[in-house]
């Protein structure tokens, strides 16, 4: 398969071919990891920015490794050192990059759809690290990867996306991912964070802890965004541990070989007992690997000239 | 017995053509290499991993008691033409350990501008520092763009733009067939 895209804004619009595209580019670059020079020429010459415009730690540097693994140059602007503060536009701010030569712009931010947004208004290439509560298509990727190395083909395998889903990009490219490859999707937490509506996506939703995870072949934990839980969806923090959190006894409950992953960063004894986190049940750190391997992969891809003809399809989730 | 033969596609060397071609390149690459503890073969992904192993499978029967060293090269992320192609889809890659003392012959089906020899050069600079590359190709088509030149060439051809080399291996190890293809 050619990939022909452009940009990648987000998973819903990617085919089944092109996700198994990235997928199986990543395992090449996982391997560069390996080596002892662990660098690659593909993007020599080629300038990436990394517009973080709401703050982020793990995905921001994972990028940043990943282009300088493939040996582009990167910079990275922030909303703390920018000029978001003194009033500058996104669309102004991101012409300003694009006067500067920036081959791709790697976008963050709080808002759904700034992303499209932006791909709509430069030229360079847009890779959307997450945008509100719409997507996180690398997120997912990398899920998606990270299980694909454990079992292989993951249709019919399934997969249970626990926590908060209402709030989450992270579940909603997850769950658009998992039902393009074939998986079924469980979801479970509270009420308030699980809304019945998400059925409409294909998926089970399901508010009994031990239904959603006795059958699973994959966990996915998702944090409890608590910084935006503005109307207190649910009492306490306790509260989601002592219902929801994975711990000892409910760990009891899943099949000996069921894989508990989770996207970080862990808030340990809430969503995720700290011995399960750190025991070899868990593919929390292969996520983290295999990200950049993703990343790297998503980056090369988009990077790929085809001129005149990139097929992009605007549509949203 | 000849592989499946797609519209377009004529028979350029049988089986037996092909075989006696990479005998005679072996010949050569064993007057060059008398031992085999130092030395290596690598293919370039996709077709000269068939011709490496084709080369391979001839080189143990004169070297019976040594398991030769062998490797599999992708270029993918060597490429100078990113920005004017598609991303091409990655290969795998595997490359023998303690490449310092080993005498690397890298194998190709085809040679013309030398730009694949010249990104498999650089991406195995990426693994280490063989003590010495040489470089083998089944056909020398000619027109090179880049300074580089085979030390063994199976046969030197001479053809129009639109016609293409396809290699393609049959069921039995290290058999090959070679068709002449248009554009």
């Amino acid at each position: 398969m050619t990939w022909k895209r452009k940009h990648l804004l987000d998973i819903h619009s990617l085919s089944k071919e092109e996700i198994l595209a990235v997928l199986d580019t990543a395992k090449g670059f996982k391997q560069v990891g390996r080596r002892s020079i662990k660098k690659v020429p593909a993007l020599r010459g080629k300038t990436v920015v990394n517009l973080f415009v709401e703050p982020s730690t793990r995905t921001r540097v994972s990028f940043e490794l990943a282009a300088q693994r493939l040996a582009a140059d990167i910079v990275n602007f922030t909303a703390e050192a920018s000029s978001f503060k003194k009033g500058e536009t996104l669309k102004d701010t991101a012409k300003i990059l694009e006067a500067l030569s920036a081959d791709i712009i790697i976008l963050r931010h709080s808002s759904a759809g700034a992303a499209h947004f932006l791909s709509r208004v430069v030229d360079s290439s847009l890779i959307n690290a997450g945008d509100g509560a719409h997507a996180h298509p690398t997120q997912a990727l990398l899920d998606l990867f990270t299980m694909r190395e454990k079992v292989g083909d993951i249709s019919g395998k399934k997969v249970t996306i626990l926590g908060d889903i209402l709030f989450s990009r992270v579940a909603r490219s997850n769950i658009w991912g998992l039902l393009k490859l074939g998986a079924e999707v469980t979801l479970c937490g509270p009420p308030t964070l699980v809304p019945k509506s998400l059925e409409s996506m294909g998926c089970r939703v399901t508010y009994d802890l031990k239904a959603a995870i006795s059958d699973a072949d994959f966990i996915n934990l998702l944090r409890i965004q608590h910084e935006r839980q503005r109307h207190s969806m649910f009492p306490s923090l306790g509260e989601y541990s002592k219902l929801f959190g994975l711990n000892k006894e409910r760990l009891a409950w899943t099949k000996p070989e069921a894989v508990i992953m989770h996207p970080g960063p862990v808030n340990r004894g809430v969503e995720i007992d700290s011995d399960i986190a750190d025991s070899d049940r868990s593919v929390i750190l292969d996520q983290v690997t295999n990200g950049l391997a993703v990343r790297m992969s998503v980056l090369f891809l988009v990077a790929g000239g085809t001129p005149g003809n990139h097929s992009e399809v605007k549509s949203s989730t | 017995m000849q592989s499946e033969i797609a519209k377009n596609e004529k028979l350029l060397m049988d089986s037996v053509q092909t075989g006696a071609m990479i005998q005679s390149m072996v010949d050569s690459i064993k007057q060059q290499h008398s031992n085999p503890e130092k030395f290596a073969i690598i293919g370039i992904q996709q077709k000269g991993v068939l011709v490496a192993e084709a080369i391979k499978t001839r080189l143990k029967s004169h070297w019976p008691s040594v398991e030769v060293a062998s490797g599999v090269l992708d270029i993918g992320m060597y490429r100078d033409d990113l920005s004017a192609n598609p991303a091409p889809t990655l290969q795998p890659t595997f490359i023998p350990e303690h490449l310092e003392e080993l005498e690397v012959v890298l194998v190709d089906d085809v040679l013309q501008s030398g730009r694949t020899i010249r990104a498999a050069l650089d991406a195995l600079r990426d693994f280490g520092r063989p003590s010495r590359i040489q470089l083998a190709v089944l056909f020398d088509r000619g027109q090179r763009k880049l300074p580089i030149q085979p030390d063994y060439a199976g046969k030197k051809v001479d053809l129009r733009d639109d016609q293409f080399i396809v290699v393609k291996s049959l069921e039995e190890a290290g058999e090959l067939e070679v068709y002449l293809t248009l554009k």
